[in-house]
């Protein structure tokens, strides 16, 4: 990795601005990478209203078995089943990874180190228009004879290699098709991020001087590359066990059905963190903003980064503590868990840290960043007990498992989506969001999102199982308690669910007639802010910056302005 | 709101569960306390500048060093206790009073239970379906198999759990303590009936045991 300043690579931009296709065609076979960052970004708020469509017909549900839920109709078991494990799916490859990796890097990191484009803008676009064709293959596949499939996100075999199982032939094989899809489509953007960021960066940038969220998408897009490759190899022969007969994953031809939870889950543990760390990068350059301070210990985040996505490659058969691994084995996957425990701390300290000594104003990005730490910190302490192997006995597959990843994802998935559009939104729209309208669209969102999830905590500690359409067969988990328990979660959901349209309707009003947002409207460092809002295509009209010092020279002592734009000589 | 406690593990489980809330209770109270302090105590106030800190400061970063190592000590602590109850769980397997056969297929349980001459694979093995029936105070080893997909053999108040696998036979074991009739699940999905496989377990005392031993044999 480049120490010094590395040349800047100019991008060539194929000329397509003035003789490229026109009008609507203009965005669709646009390369500039902020169009095409939008349009991974409309496609995962899109997606985000249909993974939130499913949760409310679930979860009507599971608090009225059995009623006809309103712009549903009544829930089968087979429906039920297809709308959890797509509900899964959809939030994590379809929502995080496209708006927190795709959205957010594509945006930010030629913006944030001063370039012009990405390096390769067409494989960019060939990233998008794969990762479209996923999407939709998806969403055909909950239309298609049978049913989507309804094998759980984590899809193990037999029950997902065979039809005569899971009884969704087609859907099963439609929507291994369309992760393996996605999968190719974030190689290539990885591709892209990765090399963008060590290749194009403006002179005068070096590795230090690189704003932390770009390390952080481009590590997780490293962490992506190194864990995926074995899940596609295993989904591959999940594909030919499903569609030609194969049986490597059939105990009867000698085949392992724990092979595919080894390569799932070695990708799958990974892959937490290839989301948190955008999530983090996002948390930590608001907190730094708003509270004028400089990240307490930025060398000491970036190690702790990497070293928290080595470890997680070797942490993933926590997941299989009882799943039929050698007991033995649990004891080092164990210690392995418990150990990223100390990095994770660290990071989460480091970020506390940075608002020690601050000037900190809450404005609406900065309570999604504050909520961020606030709520990933239930989701990270709750890991332990899954983490304890004697302690998940108990909770594995329970409402325990369910809480504790939403406490990890909706914090990742949602507020920090939440957290950084509502940062760059001036910067991509040119005009600012209702500040008003913005925090009652967070409270609407915070408070009812934690009435969702405690319940099922305590419905976990209970006994509770997973992925259940119906709870009448189990007397213990039939009793009134329960069941009130349940709609408690219910109802926040629907509180939650309604206080979304606050947040459409202020991208909407403030993207129409919202106040203009200048330059740099939060005071901020970072090169983006430099450039005009929204920046032009190729970015700097007035040539490209030159970088002097790091990202967060805030309140330096020398200065009276408490900010220091990087590209500012001096 | 816990299920009751019927196995002598079941309390070694719930205890390794508090020691980690606790523990880890301790750590959220601790950050989220010092978290929420910090927003108010350096909120923006007019004419106050931020602190300029590049992160080696010693009277900052001896909190940030002393709270990892004391979260590693915590770790510690948590990883010695779970070892010694997942040992005694899963691990460690204790000389057996009966032998049962728990079969999962989609979407029941089958019970193979031993009979009148405590051998298993015998004539006299009394077959039921969902239906789990056990003596108290006796050490069962359960020989957990598959005909199809993968199941999940778990009975709360006995806080066990284990996966069952096709073309596999695993063993493990429980000891009840206490009598009564409650609920066995399948805890991993196993296709569009999963949610009605549910079975009972039926913790009899010696003398009900017998009676239910001669009374399903006469019936078979």
């Amino acid at each position: 990795m480049a120490h010094t300043a590395v040349a800047h690579q100019h991008v060539d931009h194929h000329a397509h601005e003035h003789h490229g296709p026109q009008g609507i065609l203009k965005y669709i076979w646009s390369t500039d990478h902020k169009m095409i960052a939008m349009q991974y970004l409309f496609t995962g708020m899109f997606m985000a209203v249909v993974g939130g469509y499913m949760a409310y017909v679930f979860r009507m549900q599971l608090a009225f078995p059995g009623i006809s839920v309103p712009g549903f109709g009544q829930v089968s078991p087979g429906e039920y089943n297809a709308l959890v494990t797509n509900h899964g799916s959809i939030m994590i490859f379809w929502v995080a990874m496209p708006v927190l990796i795709a959205a957010f890097g594509n945006y930010l990191i030629p913006l944030m180190i001063g370039a012009d484009d990405m390096v390769f803008p067409r494989i960019n676009r060939l990233s998008y228009q794969i990762f479209l064709a996923s999407a939709l293959l998806l969403l055909a596949s909950l239309f298609v004879q049978g049913g989507g499939f309804g094998g759980a996100w984590t899809s193990y075999p037999p029950l997902s290699a065979v039809g005569e199982y899971n009884q969704t032939d087609l859907g099963s094989s439609m929507w291994l098709g369309a992760v393996a899809l996605e999968f190719v489509a974030f190689l290539l953007g990885g591709i892209n991020f990765i090399t963008t960021l060590m290749n194009a960066r403006a002179p005068g940038m070096k590795a230090y001087d690189i704003p932390l969220v770009c390390w952080m998408i481009v590590i997780a897009s490293i962490l992506f590359m190194l864990s995926v490759g074995p899940l596609i190899a295993g989904a591959a022969m999940l594909f030919f066990d499903q569609t030609i007969g194969t049986g490597f994953y059939d105990p009867a031809r000698g085949g392992d059905p724990v092979l595919w939870q080894h390569l799932f889950w070695f990708f799958g543990h990974p892959e937490v963190y290839v989301v948190l760390l955008p999530a983090i990068g996002i948390t930590i350059d608001i907190i730094a903003t708003f509270a004028r301070k400089k990240v307490f210990g930025y060398k000491l985040m970036l190690y702790t980064t990497v070293a928290t996505g080595v470890l997680s490659f070797f942490v993933w058969a926590h997941h299989q503590f009882i799943a039929g691994i050698d007991p033995r084995m649990a004891n080092v996957f164990m210690v392995t868990t418990l150990l990223i425990s100390v990095p994770i701390a660290e990071l989460c300290f480091v970020i506390i840290a940075t608002l020690y000594g601050g000037s900190i104003r809450l404005a609406t990005p900065m309570l999604w960043a504050l909520a961020f730490m606030a709520e990933f910190l239930i989701g990270g302490v709750t890991g332990i007990f899954l983490g304890a192997s004697g302690a998940d006995i108990y909770f594995h597959d329970t409402y325990f498992v369910l809480a504790h990843f939403h406490y990890t994802f909706f914090p990742i998935a949602i507020i920090g989506s939440f957290a950084a559009f509502t940062y760059w939104f001036p910067k991509m729209f040119g005009k600012m969001m209702s500040d008003t309208l913005g925090k009652i669209h967070f409270w609407g969102t915070i408070i009812p999102f934690n009435f969702i999830f405690i319940p099922l905590f305590v419905l976990g500690i209970g006994g509770q199982h997973r992925r259940i359409y119906n709870y009448e067969h189990f007397p213990e988990l039939a009793g009134a308690d329960m069941y009130q328990l349940r709609r408690i979660a219910t109802y926040a959901l629907l509180v939650m669910l309604a206080f979304q349209l606050v947040f459409f309707y202020n991208c909407i009003m403030s993207w129409w007639k919202g106040k203009a947002a200048g330059k740099n409207p939060w005071q901020s460092n970072t090169l983006e802010w430099t450039t005009e809002s929204p920046p032009p295509h190729g970015n700097w009209p007035e040539g490209l910056p030159n970088v002097y010092r790091g990202p967060y020279e805030y309140s330096h002592p020398d200065r009276e302005e408490d900010y220091w734009p990087q590209n500012e000589p001096g | 709101m816990t299920p009751e406690l019927l196995s002598t593990y079941a309390a070694d489980i719930d205890n390794i569960i508090l020691l980690v809330a606790v523990l880890t209770g301790f750590w959220f109270v601790a950050a989220e306390g010092v978290f929420f302090w910090l927003i108010w105590r350096f909120r923006a106030k007019p004419g106050v500048k931020s602190e300029y800190l590049v992160g080696n400061e010693r009277h900052v970063m001896k909190w940030i060093t002393w709270s990892h190592g004391l979260v590693l000590i915590c770790d510690v602590f948590i990883v010695i206790g779970a070892v010694q109850v997942w040992y005694n769980v899963k691990q460690r397997l204790p000389e057996a009073d009966s032998t049962i056969r728990v079969i999962g297929q989609q979407w029941a349980w089958t019970f193979q239970h031993p009979g009148a001459d405590n051998q298993l694979d015998t004539p006299d093995d009394i077959f039921t379906v969902d239906d789990l029936h056990v003596e108290v105070d006796r050490t069962y080893h359960f020989v957990l198999e598959s005909r199809d997909v993968l199941h999940s053999f778990s009975v709360p108040v006995f806080r066990i759990k284990q996966d069952a696998i096709p073309g596999r036979a695993i063993t493990g074991w429980f000891e009840a303590t206490g009598t009564g009739e409650h609920d066995v699940q399948c805890a991993e999905i196993c296709g569009i009936g999963h949610g009605v496989m549910a079975a009972r377990i039926h913790i009899e005392d010696s003398g009900q045991h017998a009676a239910w031993i001669s009374s399903a044999s006469a019936a078979q």
